[in-house]
């Protein structure tokens, strides 16, 4: 006897509002019920409409909630759940993915008496934390700025311990703070040293303060911060996904990875969970390996891709940092004088990955800060798309913060799209303003009002963890432009609270060819929605900052951001 | 007694892209002939070694290392260039020269700074390789422009490689273009075949200790030399003092006794001697064994318990010998002196 099919299993939620940010009429109006089956949309609309499609089971729990399309991040890494795992010596509070609220350090002595507790044996250690035993004490998210004049040296944190190498992060990723247990193990707690990275004290001996890459490097391996370290482990990918939950983010990029075949197995079983709550996104950085291996690397990968791991994207970067000094910016280069930056790619090799990649069909992401850096890579499609011409390639500009009108102009004549780096605005908007580009040219520095003019594809995003992840905070930023101390950087770059929202959902999902799947709440995408207790488009726009979601649907499993604790 | 093994010299190798950086690597470690040398580069993927040169005895890599033919090895050093060199220094059997290669945008400067760092290495310079038939239009491009010239600007030497696919016109224009823009480095044209490989590594054999202590290298061979030769060597040919190839000459000269090394140390690192690189050991009358070594317009000397004849080998373009010995200061340097003890 045949067996009856069981017929597939429908729920409708109940919202007190529902924002699809679609674009069919359903979807524009404000509906109250989505239908889910299968972790995918059967429909928005009205109770009565979805009824149609047959058995379902209603489901009230967000009937006095909204639900808006599930957050989209995309530009962040992984590492940004690695790091909790350290000492968070931030000047503001900040929350982990445990959801444990860790308060601001305000001053240098609260700062060395967090990483203490970890020194003491005694002291039971924060379940996020790593650094217990014998092995390094890390800290991470510093910002001296905020203490005045005072810089962290070696001394302040010999105070920490004596024995074990302390390594504290500072915010920005550029400078590392470490004590002389640490020098030691490096070989450099000595005189002799001259190096323009590695400040020395009036004892001729290093201070402690290790500045820029060049002078971080000899120091990670010692505090533990190795790359492949820092990478994305088990935990790591773990504390990142409930990172996303905290944020209403339901698929998320990690944009950097070396994606070997034990870091795909890893990252495959575990996105596989049945709880695992994103989509993880993971671009094959084009370093130490040349652009056709890395075009066919990507295919491979993405043979390999499953409904919440996707693989097969490359990420080129051109340049560093603004605030790192280490973008690369065309005339009249930085505000104060400091050389220009550096290539991390030559132009050879990213025309011949742009040229293969187009043929190929494998999309590409372009890091690029500086305004140089935009045009090499605006220069290098135009020439490989002459010879390898690929309609709706949607290569995207990563955070291009200082491109000009005309550089948009041409993004949106070759087909380019943008991914802006808004939380800049806040968290260095003032340096911005002050040293690193000037007021003129920090007032067009990520541009989002330009390029939806100019109709160029755009998303914004955190990069995490150099900013915090946390979409709705980005919003904000490229809404108000506003900086850390309040001054507002090109006012007529401002955009709406829809657009904002837009570019956190679609726009990003968009920029990663996912828009088909994701990024708004219609009939056939993935029931991916972020659940939030107000309306973000009708609340005062000021406290879009600090709204926090209730968490997410992802693929119509519910996860609550409060349910997830100490595990 | 034994003496402190010296530190591990470290030659930073830089230039842009096609420059022929890997070339010249490859064709230094199959001409090692019995030097260890490690090669460095960041990635694996930023270097192809011949397959032929890959250890058949150890093939793959663990640990970051390629072990290679001849104990030389291949390793990528990632984020730890300093924790890297310090690991090679301390190597046994000991190491005698790294060589790291740079992507062809790095700026050689941060990474001979950066390598200092590291316990147990001295840098042995910076050698820049340059494409020079594309090297004035690379020079002039608005994007690289600038990394290309800082990369020459921080080299001790250059070298102006794939003359043999340009013509002659071209040849003329980059010398001239490098000797406007750069007056003060020294440069060689020539192709990376033909070059003698004590040109790059020097006398490398100075870390090794042989049983008796004595420092095998350059002298040994020569007075010792086999009568096997390769037609096209990038080693240079033995005949009395005086070997050649096409391009390089280098010449073996006893060296006086009581002669006044640091004279001749100057004398020999200024340009106009044509002198590209020297070495020469002066045995002491009382005390130690003095060592002059010349590079690329340094000159340096130091002491050490050697046992090897007083000699100086001297390397430069082929017609240097003829030139040198009709310098002011030859006679007064290097001949012998009648009335000398």
């Amino acid at each position: 006897m045949r067996t009856p099919a069981i017929p597939p299993h429908t729920t409708v939620f109940e919202a007190r509002q529902i924002l699809s940010f679609g674009s069919t009429a359903a979807s524009r109006t404000a509906a109250t019920h989505v239908a889910v089956r299968d972790g995918r949309i059967l429909g928005v609309g009205p109770l009565g409409d979805l009824s149609g499609w047959g058995p379902h089971t209603l489901d009230r729990r967000f009937a006095d909630q909204i639900l808006i399309p599930g957050l989209v991040e995309g530009h962040s890494h992984l590492m940004a759940g690695t790091l909790w795992r350290y000492v968070y010596c931030g000047y503001f509070d900040s929350t982990d993915p445990r959801g444990k609220s860790w308060p601001g350090l305000k001053s240098l002595d609260a700062v060395v008496a967090a990483l203490a507790t970890l020194a003491t044996p005694a002291t039971p250690a924060s379940s996020t934390a790593a650094c217990t035993g014998q092995g390094p004490i890390v800290g991470w998210g510093f910002d001296p700025i905020y203490f005045g004049a005072q810089r962290c040296s070696r001394a302040d944190l010999d105070r920490v311990s004596t024995d074990r190498p302390v390594g504290v992060l500072h915010a920005s990723g550029h400078i590392l703070n470490v004590n002389s247990a640490a020098l030691q193990a490096a070989g450099l707690l000595r005189t002799g040293i001259d190096h323009p990275a590695i400040p020395l004290g009036a004892d001729g001996i290093p201070t402690g303060e290790m500045k820029g890459p060049e002078g971080m490097m000899p120091l990670l391996e010692h505090v533990g911060l190795s790359r492949s370290f820092l990478s994305g482990d088990e935990t790591g990918i773990r504390d990142f996904a409930r990172l996303c939950v905290r944020a209403g983010v339901t698929t998320a990029t990690d944009l950097a990875a070396t994606l070997g075949d034990e870091e795909v197995q890893t990252l495959a079983r575990i996105t596989e969970e049945a709880d695992y709550p994103v989509r993880i996104v993971s671009f094959l950085r084009l370093i130490g390996i040349k652009p056709v291996d890395a075009v066919q690397r990507a295919l491979q990968l993405r043979a390999q891709s499953s409904e919440r791991m996707r693989l097969g994207r490359i990420k080129v970067v051109a340049d560093g940092s603004i605030q790192g000094f280490s973008a690369r910016l065309r005339w009249p280069g930085y505000f104060n004088g400091q050389p220009n930056g550096l290539w991390y790619t030559a132009p050879e090799a990213m025309k011949e990955v742009y040229t293969l990649g187009l043929k190929a069909g494998v999309q590409i992401h372009t890091h690029t800060n500086g305004d140089e850096a935009t045009e090499l890579v605006l220069d290098c499609m135009e020439q490989a798309l002459a010879s390898s011409p690929r309609a709706d390639h949607r290569y995207t500009l990563q955070h291009c913060q200082l491109a000009d009108e005309a550089q948009y102009r041409r993004m949106k004549a070759l087909g380019m799209g943008v991914n802006l780096f808004a939380n800049h605005h806040y968290y260095w908007g003032d340096q911005h303003f002050e040293t690193t580009v000037g007021p003129e040219r920090a007032a067009r520095m990520n541009a989002c009002r330009w390029a939806l003019d100019h109709g160029v594809p755009m998303a914004i995003h955190s990069d995490a963890p150099i900013t915090p992840l946390g979409p709705l905070f980005t919003a904000w930023c490229a809404i108000h432009r506003r900086t850390a101390s309040g001054r507002t950087l090109g006012p007529e770059q401002r955009i709406g609270a829809v657009e904002a929202l837009r570019a956190i959902t679609l726009g990003a999902a968009y920029s990663l060819k996912l828009d088909h799947e994701i990024g708004s709440i219609e009939c056939g995408k993935r029931a991916d929605f972020c659940v939030l207790n107000e309306d973000p488009t009708q609340i005062d726009a000021e406290a879009l900052k600090d709204l926090q979601p209730w968490g997410t649907v992802q693929g119509g499993r519910v996860f609550e951001a409060a349910a997830i604790t100490a595990a | 007694m034994k003496s402190a093994t010296p530190p591990l010299p470290v030659l930073v190798i830089g230039g842009y892209l096609g420059a022929g950086k890997t070339t010249l690597l490859n064709h230094l470690l199959r001409n090692a002939d019995g030097r260890r040398l490690a090669v460095l580069v960041n990635d694996f993927g930023d270097i192809e070694i011949d397959a032929a040169l890959i250890s058949a005895n150890a093939p793959g890599r663990s640990d970051g290392v390629i072990s290679l033919a001849g104990g030389c090895l291949c390793c990528s050093f990632g984020d730890d260039l300093v924790g890297t060199l310090r690991q090679l220094a301390l190597r046994q059997p000991a190491l005698d020269m790294a060589l790291i290669e740079l992507s062809g945008v790095a700026l050689p400067a941060s990474v001979v700074r950066t390598a200092k760092l590291a316990l147990g290495v001295a840098s042995a310079g910076t050698l820049v390789l340059a494409d020079t038939a594309a090297l004035p239009r690379q020079a002039a491009d608005p994007y690289v422009g600038e990394t290309v010239r800082q990369q020459l600007q921080q080299a001790d030497w250059v070298l102006l490689n794939k003359p043999d696919l340009c013509s002659a016109q071209q040849i003329e224009t980059s010398q001239n273009w490098l000797r406007a823009e750069l007056p003060k480095v020294h440069f060689v044209c020539a192709s990376v075949e033909s070059l003698p490989i004590e040109l790059v590594l020097g006398w490398a054999e100075a870390r090794r200790e042989t049983a008796s202590g004595e420092v095998s290298g350059l002298f040994t061979r020569l007075s010792e030399e086999s009568q096997s030769q390769s037609p096209n060597s990038s080693s240079l040919r033995k005949e009395s003092g005086h070997v050649a190839n096409s391009v390089f000459e280098s010449l073996s000269l006893p060296l006086p006794s009581g002669c006044d090394l640091r004279a001749l140390g100057q004398a020999l690192a200024d340009p106009d001697s044509g002198v590209l690189r020297a070495k020469g050991l002066l045995l002491a009358v009382q005390g130690r064994t003095q060592l002059l070594q010349v590079a690329a317009g340094r000159w340096q000397i130091s002491e050490g318990d050697w046992d090897a004849p007083t000699r100086i080998v001297l390397i430069g373009l082929r017609g240097f010998a003829e030139r040198l010995a009709q310098q002011p200061w030859f006679s007064d340097l290097l001949m012998p002196r009648t009335d000398s003890r």
